[in-house]
């Protein structure tokens, strides 16, 4: 990028977009429940892009990435609760500022230990480490508070502007406003000279070496860093939700943010924000509507693993240089002709699931009526199962039979972008995924 | 106290040993593909599960035999149609497929047989005192456990060291490229371990289910001791899985045992000034003394105990 591109309107519509996307968010969508899931998505933003710092820029698989946005939380908490018993002249929008403190000071303390090995090695670690901070936060009751966890009142703290926080658009601003700080500086170090190191060590940490950084020292800044803005999100969720429990710091919600990252795309900065919002859509969503979504999520997951390893972000940017060079129509057709037989298997696998679970957790005290897709199906007669069955296995066949179109509509594109690269087949990992896993 | 320690010793090497049948399988797959399987400890949730709803319908024998196959077959599978395919995504891949593997795995079992534990019961035919040391009896069955891990131990052992399967996957550990050049069907030996491998912690599993709880949390809380182990143990080194295998199950049983606080060493007075630290017992802080020794080990002597290469 050019001196004068920095300055040149195409680097800035992206923030002044957002920053009207994070105001303007309220006045279309006004309704308590669509407001209280924008403020979990703004804090799931902070904590999926924090994440992404180890996992996509640095190439560091972290299954303990929670122990900092919940050790933050707690520290909130008793921050919140301190400043409120002492009435010092501390408004809430600066308690996010010490919850990041927080999940820095505890990034270097355990960053120092795990921060040695990359990889596998690091993964584990991590893991440890987070366990090793959940079981001990089930036995410092005085801290951690126990099963029941930790509560605090917002509204308590010196009012700000005249401000107290009590409403939830008032928090929803609150968080926006730290979103887009949060945001905005994680891009930031991504175009760094250190952003570019991060970059290096994943891709190759013996030439990073060789070149004279220590891939270590990377790593724990990196890690440090992750660290202080997951702390961020993890005040943010002490102040939305004024309580805190040792499940805010557990294995479950450390897999819930490296879901929410890969599923989005960890090998693109705006992948994880595509993600966290995506995720906890789902989570509020699908959890009403069925309760077999735990098992979606999962299933959700090993497909983009298997088939897209770049995430939904990944995938959408490879249609960036067809969309440029206006060729993206001819890929239309074989996309639709793809979408009918895969919507078909996604239907036959929908129903098994819902069939199944229905039939397992349900029918001894509900009955065997199954209500899905708009129709009450009996679950109990073996033709919804044979019919879903059926959906699935040709939606399977079909769409094997339909990825030849597809495929050859790529390699018509690509032959016609980019002359020189490589078959059709290369393009569908997008490359950014396959820097980001290394081999 | 003599009653206390042998109980304890006991328990501890049948813990150990548990421990140890599933941190072989993990380690060897670990050493030999490069892959930590975090579905590992899932394959031993399903051991139990398949055990169970074999014992309720034809009898626990049948299920001991049984089960174990089924949970190889599996991974026999997970490993041909799943890990083969990501593995050119590289090792992050692999190790994020077996995480949602393992998720999706626990919903399943949620699914299938509830959230709540499962009845899974001992045998009667199992099901007496094998002996009585002062006032405290031990039950035959857990001997019966420790046999049948023995057993495997010795089997693995010989397998390994003694025939030509073991040796050819010996010779994979250390150069997969020289083994494929030799006529062997690699990617078919990294099937058949991860699938042995399993079949191991599903044995455990099916051994286990009625001596432990089954129910479908049993993996994530058993998962991560076995990283644990793999860790302090050196990775891809068997004889050190086996020497932190029983490390940890001892240091746990006998944690577990002890029900002092460091209140009852310094007085409470001194302990207050200590808060929460003052009054724990070691029992309440046994969860977390794997994790501990996790952490001192990988600052100590980050190679593990007896590992070769710098972890």
């Amino acid at each position: 990028m050019s001196e004068g591109a920095i300055l040149s309107w195409r680097s800035w519509a992206p923030w002044v977009a957002l920053a009207l996307a994070l105001v303007l968010l309220p006045r279309l969508l006004s309704s308590g429940s669509s407001l209280t899931m924008m403020s979990l998505m703004g804090i799931m933003i902070i904590f999926a892009l924090s994440y992404n710092m180890l996992l996509g820029q640095t190439g560091m698989l972290s299954f303990g990435h929670a122990v900092y946005y919940g050790l933050a939380g707690f520290v909130a908490i008793h921050a919140m609760n301190a400043i409120a018993q002492n009435k010092w002249a501390i408004p809430l929008p600066v308690i996010p500022l010490i919850g990041g403190l927080a999940g820095l000071a505890f990034g270097i303390l355990f960053g120092s230990v795990s921060t040695r090995r990359g990889g596998t090695v690091f993964a584990m670690i991590t893991l440890g480490v987070g366990e090793l901070v959940a079981s001990s936060s089930l036995i410092l009751r005085s801290f951690f508070g126990g099963e029941s966890g930790i509560t605090a009142n917002r509204t308590k703290l010196m009012p700000l502007f005249g401000y107290k926080f009590g409403p939830q658009i008032e928090i929803y601003y609150l968080i926006a406003g730290w979103a887009f700080i949060a945001i905005l500086a994680m891009y930031a170090i991504t175009r760094t000279p250190f952003g570019r190191m991060c970059n290096a060590v994943r891709e190759n940490p013996e030439r990073a070496e060789f070149i004279g950084y220590s891939t270590q020292t990377v790593r724990f800044i990196a890690f440090c860093l992750a660290g202080f803005f997951a702390g961020i999100a993890g005040a943010l969720a002490a102040i939305n939700f004024e309580i805190m429990n040792a499940l805010s710091l557990g294995a479950a919600q450390s897999g819930t943010v490296l879901l929410m990252a890969f599923i989005g795309g960890i090998g693109l900065f705006w992948g994880p924000i595509l993600g966290a919002i995506l995720v906890t859509f789902l989570q509020v969503t699908l959890s009403d509507l069925t309760g077999a979504w735990m098992l979606y999520f999962g299933l959700l997951f090993i497909l983009v693993v298997m088939f897209a390893p770049g995430g939904i972000a990944g995938w959408l940017a490879l249609h960036g240089p067809a969309l440029r060079s206006g060729r993206l129509g001819r890929l239309l057709p074989a996309y639709a002709l793809a979408a009918v037989p895969l919507a078909m298997a996604a239907a036959g696998a929908i129903l098994i699931v819902e069939l199944a679970h229905h039939m397992l957790v349900k029918a001894s005290s509900d009955g065997s009526l199954v209500h899905v897709f708009f129709t009450t199906l009996d679950g109990a007669s073996p033709w919804p199962w044979l019919a879903a069955l059926a959906l699935l296995g040709v939606g399977a066949a079909l769409t094997r039979l339909a990825w030849g179109p597809v495929r050859s509509a790529w390699a018509a594109v690509h032959a016609a972008s980019a002359p020189v690269d490589g078959p059709a087949e290369a393009a569908v990992v997008p490359p950014a995924a396959q820097g980001v896993l290394p081999t | 106290m003599l009653e206390l320690i042998t109980f304890s010793t006991l328990n501890g090497l049948l813990y150990g040993m548990l421990l140890f049948m599933m941190a072989s399988g993990l380690t060897l797959i670990f050493s030999m593909m490069g892959v930590l399987n975090f579905a590992h400890a899932s394959f031993y949730m399903l051991g139990a599960y398949f055990g169970f709803e074999i014992s309720r319908r034809i009898g626990f024998w049948p299920g001991f035999v049984v089960a174990p196959l089924l949970v190889g077959a599996v991974g026999a599978l997970v490993e041909r149609y799943g890990l083969r395919r990501v593995h050119r995504y590289g090792h992050v891949a692999e190790l994020l497929f077996t995480f949602g593997l393992a998720f999706v795995l626990e919903e399943l079992v949620n699914m299938f047989w509830g959230k709540l534990p499962v009845d899974y019961r001992v045998p009667p035919s199992l099901d007496f005192v094998a002996f009585r040391l002062f006032d405290t009896t031990y039950p035959a069955y857990r001997m019966f456990m420790l046999l049948v891990a023995v057993a495997m131990f010795a089997f693995l052992i010989a397998v390994l060291t003694r025939s030509r399967v073991g040796l050819i996957i010996q010779a994979a550990l250390t150069h997969p490229d020289m083994v494929a050049m030799l006529g062997h069907n690699v990617p078919r030996i990294f099937m058949l371990v991860f699938g042995v491998g399993a079949a191991l912690a599903g044995l455990a599993g099916v051994i286990a289910g009625p001596a432990l709880v089954t129910q479908p949390s049993m993996a994530a809380l058993l998962g991560p001791i076995l990283f644990v182990v793999i860790v302090v143990g050196g990775l891809g080194s068997l004889a050190g899985a086996f020497v932190a295998s029983l490390l940890i199950g001892l240091v746990q049983t006998f944690a577990v045992a002890i029900n002092v606080s460091l209140a009852d060493v310094v007085g409470a007075e001194a302990a207050a000034r200590l808060g929460d630290l003052g009054t724990v017992t070691v029992a309440q802080i046994a969860p977390v003394i794997p994790y501990l020794l996790l952490v001192l080990v990988l600052i100590f002597r980050p190679k593990g105990l007896m590992g070769t290469r710098e972890t």
